[in-house]
């Protein structure tokens, strides 16, 4: 397959090495740290308003992490040695590294505060299910029956720690990833020390934008109201983390503006062509400006309840592209130009093969089946928690 | 052959010996090959470089290097009077084939070739994320084709783009100096068939190798020194337009 160059790129450079397979992975990543986050925010933070989102955004959170190595995995030209980067790690590489901090998140911060907030409706689950479900749920109790008023404050004394370290692990999570990309020196559309902050902030927006959209989604499905008082504290936070996250990419930008080194010309042109839809159209101006606008019209105009869900869902939609976009001007942006400088070449993205768009799209329909079943097992709302009366509801669940 | 107890206290320091030989994958250069006592770089020496693309093509024939990818290349650069920040440059096919004639009479034209600078502190051994690619004791950086994961990160991670992903083996691959062939004794492929001696392998560690009288009495840069990557590729006549 011929690819179009433009210029000149050494000849080992016209191929692209990182697909988008390669985008979705600071995506997904961002979704889980960004959906932590707002669980946080009820849990450490007492923000009361939140509160409905919780455990939705947990589930969340577990569902996208779940999925975040596959697509990693799925690029590998030998898949079958990716364990020796836990078994025989090389500690100078960023890469190898990060394997540990995915572990920690999961392991350690994720399934163990899931757990420990589910606990009593999993013992009790276990006791009043039928069948193969009581098997499953006396699985998850992991041996530890007991449900008393002091074993469950033990519960939320300990869930409690382990969110206070998870608000870190989360940043660390994303902020690592945006490492991988800022550490490499030899690219200058990566190698910026602002890389790790901006995937942070970025991570936290697309993060409480896609659980705003699924509690909307999810309520209406259910066929219940819209806790408007929650949707609005939500898009608040929304905002506010928006509005430090643009701050940051313009701060770079102007800053790369102003500097204008050698690398300067061959990025400004890409911008202006190659990445000008992607970057300009989808990202800044549709997927950043349109919903701060959005947003921050809804907090000084007076607008009626339906009218802000219908903003709220435009705006969330709009933020979840935008930040797709970013990575994808990041990821795929960051190798279409030479590092002569003297040249750009295309992607060209292949269908149906091992790292095409078919792939892509499937492992990004896969995380919502995951969520499914874990919403089906764990249900993160109260009404469809069936515990008995004269129960002691958990955290979360009252 | 009987083993006595005289023969085996002979055998074993030898085997000792060539064990080291062994485990580093080089069994064949056991007897005189010492690897301490190598630092190995190479001198390109750019006026007379003719672009005639032989150390390519005989790179590829050596190294099995698959079509479309580059263990080494040719740049043909022209610089237009003073526009030394946008010299035109062009390698069709890694010059492999040599070069058509440039039209434009103007300006001036050189060739550059190009290859794994062997950098002392490589980048690209720094990203592996399981020290498959790595520096050898005598300088060479080296990829294990049999431990690389293939997540191309040290490609991402070389700021000359010498790196690529074989499509025969799905691992990183790359120049490697003709290991197999400088640890026999022997020059590089292409150091051996370049027609005007523009390419030299040097060994740093021998005081006895023309390097060092040639780095003390010319002009010798690497490509972007900036990067701090200790590169050990060295150019004579490089002129200040070459990325």
């Amino acid at each position: 397959m011929q690819i179009p160059v433009e210029g000149f790129m050494y000849p080992n450079e016209v191929e692209l090495q990182w697909s988008i397979l390669i985008v979705l992975y600071p995506f997904i990543t961002g979704l889980v740290a960004g959906a932590f986050i707002l669980a946080s925010l009820e849990r450490v933070f007492r923000v009361e308003a939140v509160k409905p989102t919780y455990r939705l955004a947990l589930l969340t959170a577990l569902a996208f992490l779940l999925v975040a190595p596959l697509p990693l995995q799925l690029h590998l030209g030998h898949p079958e040695r990716s364990l020796e980067m836990y078994l025989t790690p090389h500690r100078s590489s960023a890469m190898a590294m990060f394997g540990f901090v995915y572990l920690w998140y999961l392991m350690a911060v994720l399934l163990l505060e899931i757990w420990l907030d589910y606990r009593h409706d999993i013992v009790v689950r276990s006791q009043t299910e039928k069948g193969w479900k009581r098997l499953v749920y006396r699985g998850l109790t992991l041996g530890s029956t007991n449900v008393s008023e002091r074993s469950l404050h033990v519960d939320e004394r300990l869930g409690y720690f382990i969110t206070l370290i998870g608000i870190p692990s989360a940043f660390l999570l994303h902020g690592y990833v945006g490492f991988i990309f800022g550490s490499v020196k030899a690219n200058p559309w990566w190698s910026s020390p602002l890389m790790p902050i901006v995937f942070i902030f970025s991570a936290m927006v697309s993060g409480i934008a896609a659980v705003m959209l699924l509690y909307m989604l999810s309520t209406r499905l259910r066929g219940q109201k819209i806790d408007m008082r929650c949707l609005d504290k939500i898009a608040q936070y929304l905002l506010y983390t928006f509005v430090i996250d643009f701050s940051l990419e313009m701060m770079d930008l102007l800053q790369r503006i102003y500097e204008s080194d050698e690398s300067f010309r061959s990025l400004d042109f890409m911008v202006h062509t190659r990445l000008w839809v992607s970057q300009v159209i989808v990202q800044i101006l549709l997927g950043t400006v349109t919903p701060i606008a959005l947003l921050g019209l809804m907090q000084v105009l007076k607008v009626t309840e339906a009218a802000r869900r219908w903003v709220y869902a435009l705006a969330g939609s709009l933020t979840v592209i935008g930040i797709f976009a970013m990575r994808w001007n990041v990821v795929i942006g960051g190798q279409l130009f030479s590092k002569s400088f003297l040249g750009y070449t295309t992607y060209k993205m292949a269908f149906a093969t091992r790292e095409g768009l078919l792939p892509a799209i499937l492992l990004m329909i896969l995380p919502f089946i995951i969520l499914w079943v874990l919403v089906k097992l764990l249900p993160p709302w109260p009404e469809s928690a069936s515990v008995p009366s004269g129960a002691t509801p958990a955290h979360g669940t009252s | 052959m009987e083993i006595t107890r005289r023969r085996l206290l002979v055998l074993l320091p030898a085997a000792a010996v060539a064990w080291k030989y062994v485990l580093a994958g080089t069994p064949e250069g056991a007897p005189n090959y010492e690897l301490t006592s190598h630092w190995w770089a190479m001198l390109i020496d750019i006026p007379k470089c003719i672009g005639c693309g032989s150390c390519v093509r005989a790179c590829a024939e050596e190294n099995d290097v698959p079509e479309g990818y580059y263990r080494t290349w040719i740049e043909r650069y022209h610089v237009a009077d003073w526009k030394i920040e946008r010299p035109e440059v062009e390698s069709p096919d890694g010059g492999k084939y040599g070069f058509p004639p440039h039209t434009d009479d103007g300006g001036k034209n050189f060739f550059v070739p190009k290859l794994c600078n062997h950098c002392a502190d490589s980048p690209c051994t720094q990203v592996c994320p399981v020290g498959a690619t790595f520096v050898s004791p005598d300088g060479v950086v080296l990829v294990d084709k049999s431990y690389c994961l293939g997540c191309r990160y040290c490609i991402q991670a070389c700021p000359y783009g010498c790196r690529f992903l074989n499509p025969k083996t799905n691992t990183a691959d790359k120049c490697t100096l003709c290991y197999h062939r400088i640890t026999k004794g022997l020059t590089t492929a292409c150091c051996e068939v370049c027609p005007t001696g523009a390419r030299q392998l040097a060994d740093l560690r021998n005081p006895k190798d023309p390097i060092h009288e040639f780095l003390r009495t010319h002009a010798v840069q690497i490509l972007k020194p900036y990067m701090a990557t200790g590169a050990k590729v060295f150019y004579n006549g490089m002129d200040g337009s070459v990325r």
